[in-house]
């Protein structure tokens, strides 16, 4: 028992911590462009 | 394109400068700090070379601060200082590097689609999170953890479930919520009602109870819902941006000349009747106005379906939307630009479309049987466990919510959308473009087709049909000058004759509105108009020949006989196979056109359409839609020009080609790439097909709700049972619209694909990227894709 206690806000915090990541990331429009994204990887600045 | 007359040069292309530069202010919008913000559409980029040659183009111009091309929307935004005295006129510096381009106004576009977009995709995100942990927690619950340990994850996975699904639920919600304030029920009335209750009795179930929890039902519910959602709203996003990237857009403004006969660029909505404008060689008429002087030809097709050239002189009243073709014309605005030929069209058709929304989507008509269904077992459910428990209610509410969440549309909601995604994709590799799904529903069931006739049949480029007279040297010649011009009649002459040995013209001169004139063997021969022609013909020779239909150009050398070829509209080198192709399906054809009776009588036989109607004005084109409608039928319209636009809202379903019109493609449901017409068969068979799958899914989310809902009406159904029966035959669902990836592959559809994607920065732009970027050998990306 006293495991989960420290496991699952673990657990929690993580995906949270990945969730947070996802919208900000969102809101940054790193998702406006996917194809360009693709491509771009292609080019070397 | 650009005007050939190239006198009074400085003074015109400093004029014209300054215009541009006023039009790309008024496009452009402040970012604060002396910072501007520009955008602009280049449907031609495609790959990462466009790119990087587009940024750093533009990068070098003075001024800009950063250029940031999207590929996923063909746009460029570029940023920069007004003040810095660049030469900002991004337009021409991307022709420069290949890329055509078009300003894109923000006041015309609403950008509100993007962010429903992202919206959906949070809640997704969101509801995603929630359920993949609350699944963790419930299945060590499900393997029989110890009570104390059940009731601490009860409670971490109500901690999640609450806010996560009054967060993630919004848009059902919403919609719920506006369904009932209208006393109508849909789809989301069952699902916003079952996740709530759900979420209500487990959280007292949690903290009070000793039963079971439906956390991750109401959860996983809206997860897989919200999928659904997304990718309904991914395909809509996707053709409405695919067809603004065809869209140059209708002239926002024009060139009004003021009273001391300076030009300066004006708004649309501000041009009042009496105001003189410019429009150049190669121009829309932006509103209706009268020839004040100039003289041109001018292109009516994509307004009233004519497709000879007409000739513009004083005093002639063109429509909005005309294409003036040979020479520069100024003016006068009759009409506003609210009550112009282009508002009258636009009104005309959200006439009709209004007449169209009585179509009801599959999914709501399910709905609208299903709905009261799901609350009225559910309903039966409480009161007949409230009878024979004697008035438990606790239990009896257990069971109405383990039926709700049970009967819970999940698959029945991804069954709609996932197989029109699916299908919608599958036409977008072909070139066609789908605006939504309704016009997939609709398509399905057509059973009429209806064309117009120039640009949809015919491909709207004249060509010639018959030649009258003359000898083999005088078609030489012809064709010689054939060459020089740009007008569509002219080029159609330049086949008169496939090689021209040693035919040597000389001091070629071309007259707006006539034609063209020049010198052979020291005699004048012209090119053109049949009266101005005859001016030089031998006088005998000048009775016109039998009035054929379709029209004419002449030629003649100094006092020979007057030689005419005439010209008609080609059709498109498919439309006879699809004609037959779509007969062996079982479609009744007809052709609607404003063009007169002789061509339109001419490519009906060609094709062996039956019923072809000419001289229609858009009106006449709706009422016999409408007709037909009338008589029961489902009626495909497929056109592409202004005069259509009402047809195209009027009709069941409608179908228009890229190069039309913009109105034309506003209005369509369905918009198709490419030179060729056999992209409606295909469409027709995938819609076909997609309704088949559509009903399939159906078939498979109730066979699942025939199993379960007994189960559930007896009191069996537990948290396990509803998370099993969700996701599989979620997955079914998913996994039988995929089938429709396989329909109609075999059939090759014309380079469509490729006119989406192909790369307009051919191998003569590639110097004028930049000096460093020359190594000759640089290997090219397309080559690996």
């Amino acid at each position: 028992m006293s495991h989960l206690v420290i496991l699952i806000p673990i657990a929690l915090g993580l995906g949270a911590l990945g969730l947070a990541a996802f919208i900000w990331s969102l809101r940054n429009g790193q998702y406006d462009d996917l194809d360009g994204a693709a491509q771009r990887i292609l080019e070397d600045d | 394109m650009t005007c050939c007359s190239s006198s009074s040069v400085p003074n015109q292309q400093a004029l014209k400068q300054r215009l541009d530069h006023e039009r790309l202010l008024a496009a452009s919008h402040d970012m604060g700090d002396g910072l501007l913000q520009t955008d602009l559409l280049v449907p031609a980029m495609h790959c990462a070379t466009c790119i990087r040659t587009i940024e750093t183009g533009l990068g070098q111009i003075k001024g800009v601060d950063n250029a940031r091309a999207n590929l996923s929307t063909r746009r460029v935004s570029v940023r920069w200082r007004p003040d810095a005295g660049g030469d900002a006129d991004f337009i021409s510096a991307l022709s420069g590097l290949g890329f055509e381009a078009s300003l894109y106004d923000h006041a015309n576009i609403a950008t509100e689609a993007d962010d429903t977009g992202r919206k959906l995709l949070v809640c997704l995100a969101v509801a995603g999170f929630a359920a993949a942990n609350i699944m963790l927690l419930s299945v060590s619950v499900w393997a029989g953890a110890d009570a104390e340990t059940q009731r601490l994850f009860q409670l971490i996975s109500g901690l999640i479930a609450v806010p996560a699904s009054v967060f993630a639920g919004q848009p059902f919600y919403r919609s719920a919520w506006a369904a009932l304030s209208n006393r109508r029920l849909n789809m989301d009335v069952p699902i916003s009602l079952a996740v709530l209750l759900a979420l209500g009795v487990s959280v007292y179930e949690a903290l009070y109870g000793h039963h079971e929890t439906w956390f991750e039902a109401s959860v996983s519910l809206l997860f897989f819902l919200l999928i659904g959602r997304y990718l309904d709203h991914m395909m809509r996003e996707r053709a409405r941006s695919a067809i603004l990237q065809l869209s140059r857009l209708m002239p926002a403004g024009a060139s009004r000349l003021d009273a001391a006969g300076q030009a300066s660029y004006t708004p649309l909505a501000e041009l009042q009747p009496g105001d003189t404008i410019l429009v150049a060689a190669g121009e829309r008429v932006p509103v209706d106005a009268r020839v004040a002087s100039g003289l041109s030809d001018i292109d009516r097709s994509l307004v009233n379906g004519e497709s000879a050239a007409v000739q513009a002189a004083p005093g002639l009243d063109v429509e909005a939307g005309v294409l003036n073709l040979t020479g520069p014309l100024t003016l006068e605005v009759l009409r506003p630009a609210e009550q112009s030929f282009v508002a009258n069209v636009i009104s005309l058709m959200e006439a009709a479309s209004q007449a169209n929304s009585r179509h009801v989507r599959i999914a709501d008509r399910t709905a609208a049987l299903y709905a009261p269904v799901v609350h009225i077992v559910s309903a039966a459910s409480f009161i007949g466990w409230m009878v024979w428990t004697g008035g438990d209610w606790y239990t009896s509410l257990n069971v109405a919510i383990a039926v709700l969440i049970i009967t819970c549309p999940c698959a029945l909601a991804l069954a709609v959308p996932i197989a029109q995604v699916v299908a919608a994709n599958r036409l977008f590799r072909s070139g066609v473009m789908v605006k939504d799904g309704a016009a997939l529903e609709q398509l399905a069931e057509a059973d009429t087709v209806v064309f117009d006739k120039t640009g949809t049949l015919t491909l709207g480029e004249p060509r010639i049909a018959a030649v009258l007279g003359g000898t083999d040297q005088e078609h030489a010649i012809a064709s010689v000058l054939g060459r020089l011009s740009t007008h569509p009649a002219a080029r159609a002459a330049a086949a008169a004759h496939p090689g021209t040995p040693g035919v040597l013209v000389s001091d070629v001169e071309e007259l707006a509105g006539l034609g063209l004139e020049a010198v052979w063997k020291g005699r004048k021969v012209r090119l053109g108009r049949r009266s101005w022609v005859a001016e030089i013909a031998r006088s005998d020779s000048k009775a016109a020949p039998e009035s054929s239909a379709s029209s004419e150009v002449c030629f003649a050398i100094a006092g020979g006989g007057i030689v005419s070829f005439q010209l008609s509209d080609t059709l498109r080198a498919d439309a006879a196979t699809v004609v037959r192709d779509l007969r062996a399906k079982g479609m009744t054809l007809e052709i609607l056109s404003g063009d007169a009776a002789g061509p339109v009588d001419a490519v009906a036989a060609q094709l062996g359409i039956e019923k072809a109607f000419s001289s229609l004005k858009p009106a006449d084109k709706t009422d016999r839609v409408e007709g037909l409608r009338a008589q029961g039928r489902r009626v495909l319209y497929v056109g592409d020009g202004l005069n259509d636009a009402p047809a195209l809202a009027a009709a069941n379903v409608s179908m228009a080609p890229a190069s039309g019109s913009d109105i034309g493609r506003a209005s369509a449901g369905l918009v198709f790439t490419g030179k060729g017409l056999s992209a409606i068969p295909v469409a027709i068979e995938v819609a076909r097909a997609t309704s088949r799958t559509v009903r399939q899914n159906f078939g498979l989310a109730l066979g699942y709700n025939a199993i379960a809902v007994p189960l559930a009406v007896l009191g069996y159904a537990t948290p396990l049972i509803a998370a099993l029966a969700m996701s599989s035959s979620s997955i079914l669902v998913v996994a039988n619209s995929l089938r429709l990836n396989l329909v109609a592959r075999h059939k090759a559809i014309s380079p469509a694909g490729a006119s989406l994607a192909e790369h307009p920065a051919s191998e003569d732009a590639e110097p004028s990227v930049g000096k460093s970027d020359k190594a000759p050998s640089k290997p090219r990306l397309e080559a690996v894709k």
